[in-house]
């Protein structure tokens, strides 16, 4: 256990100044931050919108591409960031000479990975509100005082959060085993396009496709999404079923390619 | 022993690399692993630190078994394996606060081993800027860091210019002699480890053609007496071998004969006078290390 935390303080350490985890920040902070521009400064157009539609208009711009395009690429890119670093370093050898049992070293790694997707997935989230919010405030034609998406939004990014943990298994394993960029990055692609035709097609069992998960996340929400309304309230309450079998299915993925992806890193001879 | 592996063996693919090597490295020692290029050396280091699985044989570290005592061994070793591995984007300072962390070692640690290095000046500046040989001594600072009792280096001195190499070399024996540390390095260059290693082990297309300290190799190079003769020399031999000298090598025009004396000289020159045979020189030969070094790998 002990190591296990020394080789997770270590990742926070030498991966503080890199790409892969800047980007974890920067990418929500710069995508909220030209939504919250493109409203502040058409604000008029958007004043007879009522409060919730509002929000889930707002908010529905970044979810919209961040199911398809955004979090199965941020997640790709994490993947191959956090083991490129001893790649590029060949740094294996090091790591698995330290006293630290070799299972140690591939969880907190795997671990870390898992944490620099929520920490995206958290900024969203939070930047997303309180720049709506912001928005009210600034602009008085705005109606986003009116309704709050926290309790809806949190549950849908923790939704796409828990989707997103089949993708990674899959690419951290494949971005571990190659030293290459092209081909974790190529089959993920793949899986990517295969999920469209899937979609495009109708295919019934979809949801076992890992590389799904986020956008099935999203497309099954309205299914997925319960409207409470209660007396005397003007607008209903919205309400997520976070665990739904392609939450399962992700989760499902996620545990047997760690788990076997330890035994094909034992089993690899450290070059 | 240190170091003791019995039978180690190891293939890639259908190629055997490591063939049934048994090192025996005591304790206190510095140990020159000797091979040319591709012989096997890295190889066998990666057996040793667990890297590798053996296909059969055993390694024991400290008298421990290596595969159940994994970390308690690796606890007790500093190791460089080939180029350094350094993370670029991290200053000196920082690649050696990491590890520091990874090995919980005080940060004092690092500032001695940036002293003992002489990267002090240069600790805050990006690793991945660094010249060659200071990425070597970065590498060796850090296989230092956890104070190792065992220190197993794999060709430290590569792109080291002969200042780096002595520098490297007296740190190297200061820690045998003082820190009573082991130092398993390996080497393609006798030479090289010539003035420091205590022992000495060749490997060649995987397999052990030598192991010993470095008075028994060098016993190995006994002087010889080598005759330069006008012809018959087959004849000449047989003569000198009939008189009671060890004929050595017969060649074309020369004869090699083991030297005891400078009186054997004589009695040799006098005795191929005597019956005929000219002499144009005779001198005596030996072998330097290096060649017996070649001769061991060259004559498989």
């Amino acid at each position: 256990m002990k190591g296990f935390i020394l080789s997770l303080q270590s990742e926070f350490y030498k991966s503080r100044k890199t790409l892969g985890f800047w980007a974890a920040i920067v990418l929500p902070l710069l995508i909220v931050l030209l939504l919250f521009f493109g409203l502040l400064t058409h604000a008029d157009d958007a004043a007879k919108t009522p409060g919730m539609i509002l929000w889930l208009e707002y908010v529905g711009i970044v979810s919209g591409i961040m199911g398809t395009l955004l979090l199965p690429f941020f997640v790709i890119f994490v993947a191959y960031s956090v083991n490129n670093i001893e790649h590029k370093a060949d740094t294996w050898k090091t790591l698995f000479t330290l006293p630290i049992s070799k299972w140690s070293v591939y969880a907190a790694k795997y671990l870390y990975a898992v944490f620099l997707i929520f920490l995206c997935l958290f900024l969203f989230y939070a930047l997303l509100i309180g720049s709506g919010n912001l928005l009210g405030l600034l602009k008085s034609q705005l109606h986003f005082g009116d309704y709050s998406v926290l309790t809806y939004l949190g549950q849908v990014y923790i939704k796409l959060f828990l989707g997103s943990l089949g993708i990674l298994s899959i690419q951290f394993l494949l971005s571990l085993v190659w030293n290459d960029f092209l081909k974790p990055m190529g089959i993920g692609f793949l899986g990517l396009i295969i999920t469209l035709i899937a979609f495009k097609v109708k295919w019934e069992y979809v949801y076992l496709i890992p590389y799904a998960q986020p956008s099935l996340t999203l497309s099954n929400l309205m299914k997925n999404t319960h409207t409470i309304k209660g007396k005397g309230i003007a607008m209903p309450t919205l309400s997520v079923d976070i665990l739904t079998r392609e939450v399962y299915v992700s989760l499902a993925f996620a545990v047997v390619i760690f788990v076997a992806g330890f035994f094909i890193v034992q089993r690899k001879s450290v070059k | 022993m240190v170091i003791n592996t019995e039978g180690l063996s190891f293939t890639f693919g259908n190629q055997q690399v490591v063939k049934s090597v048994s090192l025996r490295v005591p304790a206190g020692s510095i140990y020159g692993f000797l091979g040319p290029n591709g012989a096997g050396k890295t190889t066998t280091i990666k057996l040793l630190l667990n890297l590798l699985r053996p296909e059969s044989g055993s390694i024991h570290i400290f008298d421990q078994e290596l595969q159940g005592n994994r970390e308690a061994i690796l606890a007790q070793t500093g190791s460089l394996i080939e180029q350094p591995a350094i993370y670029a984007h991290l200053s000196g300072r920082e690649n050696l606060k990491n590890r520091a962390l990874l090995l919980q070692v005080p940060a004092s640690r690092v500032e001695e081993m940036l002293t003992l290095v002489q990267l002090k000046d240069a600790a805050d500046k990006k690793a991945g800027r660094y010249s060659l040989g200071m990425k070597q001594r970065l590498g060796i600072a850090l296989a230092l860091l956890g104070d190792p009792k065992l220190l197993i280096l794999d060709e430290p001195t590569n792109g080291l210019d002969p200042n780096g190499i002595i520098e490297i070399r007296e740190l190297l024996m200061k820690l045998v002699r003082e820190h009573g540390k082991t130092v398993f390095i390996s080497s393609h260059l006798l030479a090289e480890i010539n003035k420091m290693a205590t022992h000495v082990g060749i490997i060649h297309h995987g397999k052990m053609m030598f192991q010993g300290s470095i008075d028994e190799l060098e016993a190995l190079s006994k002087p010889l007496i080598e005759i330069e003769l006008a012809g018959k020399t087959h004849e000449a031999g047989e003569l000198l071998a009939a008189a009671g000298h060890a004929v050595a090598a017969s060649k074309k025009e020369k004869l090699f004969v083991e030297y005891q004396s400078k009186e054997q000289m004589g009695q040799i020159n006098a005795l191929l006078n005597q019956k005929g045979f000219t002499v144009y020189s005779i001198i005596k030969v030996q072998k330097d290390l290096e060649e017996l070094f070649l001769a061991i790998t060259q004559n498989t």
